[in-house]
C-alpha cells in the first residue's frame, strides 16, 4: 500500500479522480462521457507538448522555445496553406514537423557543440521565434477564411468516435513510449540526466543525446503548432504566448524532476491531463479565467515541492553490507 | 542545471601583470562596445546626439538595469530569478489597489516596496527554506504573482495615480538627469561596494564557485541565497514604481518578458551563467549597451520585436563568442 502511494502515476489518478468528483457535486454533466472525451480532446496539444518537454528534462535539459518554435510553425503551415491551398494536408503536417524538428536542432546544437547553458540557449531562441513570426508574417493574421477547409478540418474529423486530434495525441503518446522504453536512445535519456559522468563511461555521447531529445521537442512542437493553428482557425505572432510554462507545469506537476533522469511517459500525460481539467472545469464552476495562471502557477510550485520530498527519500547507504563486515 | 565542465583546465606558468589583465578583460572589451556603439549611432542618427535625447535613451535600460545589479548577484550565486517581471506586475498592481482604496503618496512607494520584498521573501522562502532549484520555483511563482495581477485586475487598468508620484519615473534631479538615472547611479555605487569590498560579497563569489566548501568555511549559504532573493524583489519592487510612474498606469500585461532582458543584460555584462564570476561595472556598461542599442534602433523605426530578436541573438553570442574564443585559443596552444 504504501508502495502504491509513492507512485507517481497512481497519485495523479487519484488527485484527479478527486478533482473530478469535486467539480461533478457542482456541476454533474462534466463527469459524462462525451464531456470527458471532450476535456482530453482539448488537452491533447498539451499533451503533444510535454512528451517532448519531458524528453529534454530527463535529459537534465530545459526547452523554454517550445511554445515559440509552435507558433512559428503554426504560422508557417498557415501561410503555407493560404499562399497554396493545393498541397495536401500531411505534406504540410511533414514541412512543419520537420520546421519543428531543425528549430530544435539548433537549440540542440547550441547546448551540445558550444556546451551554452540549455536556459540561456532557449530563452534566446524563444525570442528569436517570435521575432521571426513577425519578420515573416509582417505583423498580419491568417483568418479562417485564408485557410482552405481540408486544412481547417482535419483535426476535428471524426475517426471511430474520436476526433483526429486526439487519436495523433494517443499516437504520439504510444510513439514516445517505445522510444523511451524499447530503445537505446530513450535509455540513453535517462542515462544521461541521471548521471552525466557515468553516462560518458558507457559509451553515450552526452552531447548528442541532449541533440536529439531537442529534435524530438521541436518535432512535436511542429506537430502541435499545425494542431493549434488549424483547430482555433487563426494565426499570429502571439499565439500559444506563455504555453511554455504550462509545459514545463504539466511535466512537473507529472513527477519529471527538473534535475533530470527521473520521469515517466504516463506522468507526463496525467500531469498535462491533470492542468486540462483545472482548466475545463474554471469555467463551469464559475470561477475567472484570469485565475487559470496563478493556479497554474501554485500548481508548479507544490508540484516541485512534492518532487523535492519524494527524490530526498530515494537516497539510501549502499554500502551498508560491507560496513557490518 | 548548472554543472561542472567535463573538458580540463589550463593553469598558466606565470601569472598574468594587473595591467594586461585589464586591458584584457571583458570590461574593457565592453568599454570598446559601447564607444563603437555611440559613434556609429551618432553617424547614424543625427538626433542621437541632443543631451535630451541622450537623456530620454537612459529611460530604456534604468528600470531594467536596477533589477539587473540584485539579479547579478542572484547569478553569481549560482542561482537564478525568472520572476522580477512578475513581481513588477504584481507591486504595480498593489499599488492602483492601493490608490483605489485611498492611498497618498509616500504610501503607495511602501505598497510598492513592501510587495517586492514580499514576493523576494516568497522565493527565498521556497528555495533556501525548502531547497527547491530556483529556476523551477521562479518559474512557478512568475505565473503565480502575474496570475495574481490578472485575478485582481482582469481586462481592467488602474489609472489615477497622483500627480506627485510621477516624479519617479518623469522627474529631472538636476538639468537633463532624471531621477532613474539618479537611482541607477546610485544602485551602481551601492551593489559595486556590496559584492566587491564586504564579506557579503565575497560569500556570493564563495557560494557560487563551490557551495559545499563555501558551506564548510562557515559561510551561511541559506541566509546569504535569502536575502539576494530579498533585494531582488526590492529592486523588482523600487523598477515597478518607476515603471508605473513613467507611464501612469497599471496593466496585468505590464512588463512582459523583461525576465529575459534583465538575465540578457547580466551575461552581457560578463556574469558567467554558471556562477562564480562577473562585476557590477561589467552590468553597467551591459545595460549602457542595450540602452544605447534599442534607443539607436528606436531613432532608426526598428519595431519592438525585431530588437527583441537581436536581444535574443545578443545573449546566445555573447556566451557563445568567449566560448569559442577560448576553444581556438587552446587549439592553437596544442
Amino acid at each position: 500500500m504504501a508502495k502504491l502511494l509513492k507512485n507517481r502515476e497512481i497519485l495523479l489518478v487519484v488527485a484527479i479522480a478527486i478533482l473530478l468528483a469535486a467539480i461533478t457535486l457542482r456541476f454533474p454533466g462534466f463527469i459524462a462521457p462525451a464531456n470527458l472525451a471532450r476535456v482530453y480532446n482539448d488537452t491533447s496539444i498539451l499533451i503533444i507538448l510535454a512528451l517532448g518537454q519531458m524528453a529534454v528534462i530527463l535529459t537534465r535539459c530545459i526547452d523554454l522555445s517550445m511554445a515559440a518554435n509552435l507558433a512559428l510553425c503554426g504560422m508557417v503551415a498557415a501561410m503555407l496553406n493560404a499562399a497554396f491551398p493545393g498541397i495536401p494536408i500531411p505534406l504540410v503536417i511533414l514541412v512543419v514537423v520537420a520546421l519543428g524538428a531543425l528549430l530544435g536542432s539548433i537549440n540542440g546544437l547550441l547546448v551540445w557543440k558550444l556546451e551554452i547553458p540549455p536556459i540561456v540557449v532557449t530563452l534566446g531562441t524563444l525570442t528569436i521565434f517570435r521575432g521571426s513570426i513577425f519578420l515573416l508574417s509582417k505583423g498580419a493574421w491568417i483568418n479562417a477564411h485564408q485557410m482552405s477547409d481540408a486544412f481547417k478540418a482535419l483535426p476535428r474529423t471524426s475517426l471511430i468516435g474520436f476526433p483526429v486530434l486526439s487519436w495523433l495525441s494517443v499516437l504520439a503518446i504510444a510513439a514516445v513510449y517505445i522510444l523511451m522504453t524499447r530503445t537505446a536512445v530513450g535509455r540513453a535519456f535517462f542515462a544521461v540526466g541521471g548521471n552525466p559522468h557515468a553516462a560518458v563511461y558507457t559509451g553515450i555521447d552526452v552531447g548528442r543525446t541532449r541533440f536529439f531529445a531537442y529534435c524530438l521537442s521541436g518535432g512535436l512542437a511542429g506537430l502541435a503548432g499545425y494542431l493549434w493553428v488549424s483547430r482555433y482557425a487563426v494565426a499570429y505572432v502571439d499565439i500559444a504566448a506563455g504555453f511554455e510554462l504550462d509545459i514545463i507545469a504539466a511535466c512537473v506537476i507529472g513527477g519529471i524532476s527538473i534535475a533530470g533522469g527521473i520521469g515517466s511517459v504516463g506522468g507526463a500525460v496525467l500531469g498535462g491531463l491533470f492542468l486540462g481539467v483545472i482548466k475545463n472545469a474554471l469555467p463551469v464552476i464559475n470561477i475567472s479565467p484570469f485565475a487559470q495562471l496563478a493556479i497554474s502557477g501554485t500548481v508548479i510550485i507544490i508540484a516541485v515541492a512534492v518532487n523535492a520530498r519524494t527524490e530526498k527519500r530515494k537516497g539510501r547507504v549502499i554500502l551498508k553490507k560491507a560496513e557490518a563486515v | 542545471m548548472a554543472e561542472a565542465h567535463l573538458s580540463p583546465r589550463i593553469i598558466p606558468d606565470r601569472l598574468q601583470s594587473r595591467g594586461s589583465r585589464a586591458l584584457k578583460s571583458w570590461e574593457s572589451l565592453l568599454l570598446v562596445v559601447a564607444i563603437a556603439i555611440f559613434a556609429i549611432n551618432s553617424f547614424a542618427s543625427p538626433y542621437f546626439l541632443d543631451p535630451w535625447n541622450l537623456s530620454d535613451a537612459t529611460f530604456n535600460f534604468t528600470e531594467k538595469a536596477l533589477i539587473a545589479f540584485a539579479m547579478a548577484l542572484v547569478i553569481i550565486s549560482g542561482e537564478i530569478d525568472l520572476s522580477v517581471a512578475s513581481i513588477i506586475a504584481l507591486s504595480s498592481t498593489a499599488m492602483g489597489l492601493a490608490v483605489t482604496m485611498g492611498a497618498d503618496m509616500p504610501m503607495l512607494v511602501v505598497v510598492g516596496l513592501g510587495t517586492g520584498l514580499l514576493c523576494g521573501a516568497i522565493n527565498g522562502l521556497l528555495i533556501t527554506g525548502l531547497g527547491l532549484p530556483s529556476i523551477v520555483v521562479t518559474i512557478g511563482t512568475m505565473s503565480l504573482f502575474r496570475g495574481l495581477s490578472f485575478i485582481i485586475l482582469g481586462d481592467q487598468a488602474y489609472t489615477g495615480y497622483p500627480a506627485s508620484f510621477a516624479y519617479f519615473g518623469q522627474g529631472y534631479v538636476w538639468w537633463v538627469f532624471s531621477f532613474e538615472f539618479a537611482l541607477f547611479v546610485f544602485f551602481a555605487i551601492v551593489y559595486s561596494v556590496l559584492l566587491h569590498k564586504t564579506n557579503f560579497g565575497r560569500a556570493v563569489y564563495a557560494i557560487g564557485n563551490n557551495q559545499t566548501a563555501a558551506l564548510f568555511s562557515g559561510v551561511r549559504v541559506g541566509r546569504v541565497k535569502f536575502i539576494l532573493f530579498l533585494l531582488t524583489g526590492l529592486m523588482a519592487g523600487i523598477a515597478s514604481i518607476c515603471l508605473t510612474s513613467r507611464l501612469g498606469s497599471t496593466r496585468p500585461s505590464i512588463a512582459l518578458g523583461v525576465e529575459l532582458e534583465v538575465v540578457t543584460m547580466v551575461v552581457l555584462g560578463g556574469v558567467s551563467i554558471l556562477g562564480g564570476s562577473g562585476t557590477i561595472p561589467g552590468v553597467v556598461l551591459a545595460a549602457f549597451i542595450m540602452g544605447m542599442v534599442t534607443f539607436g534602433f528606436g531613432l532608426l523605426n526598428v519595431p519592438g520585436i525585431v530588437m527583441s530578436i537581436f536581444i535574443g541573438v545578443l545573449l546566445i553570442s555573447v556566451i557563445a563568442l568567449p566560448i569559442l574564443w577560448s576553444r581556438a585559443r587552446r587549439r592553437r596552444a596544442h
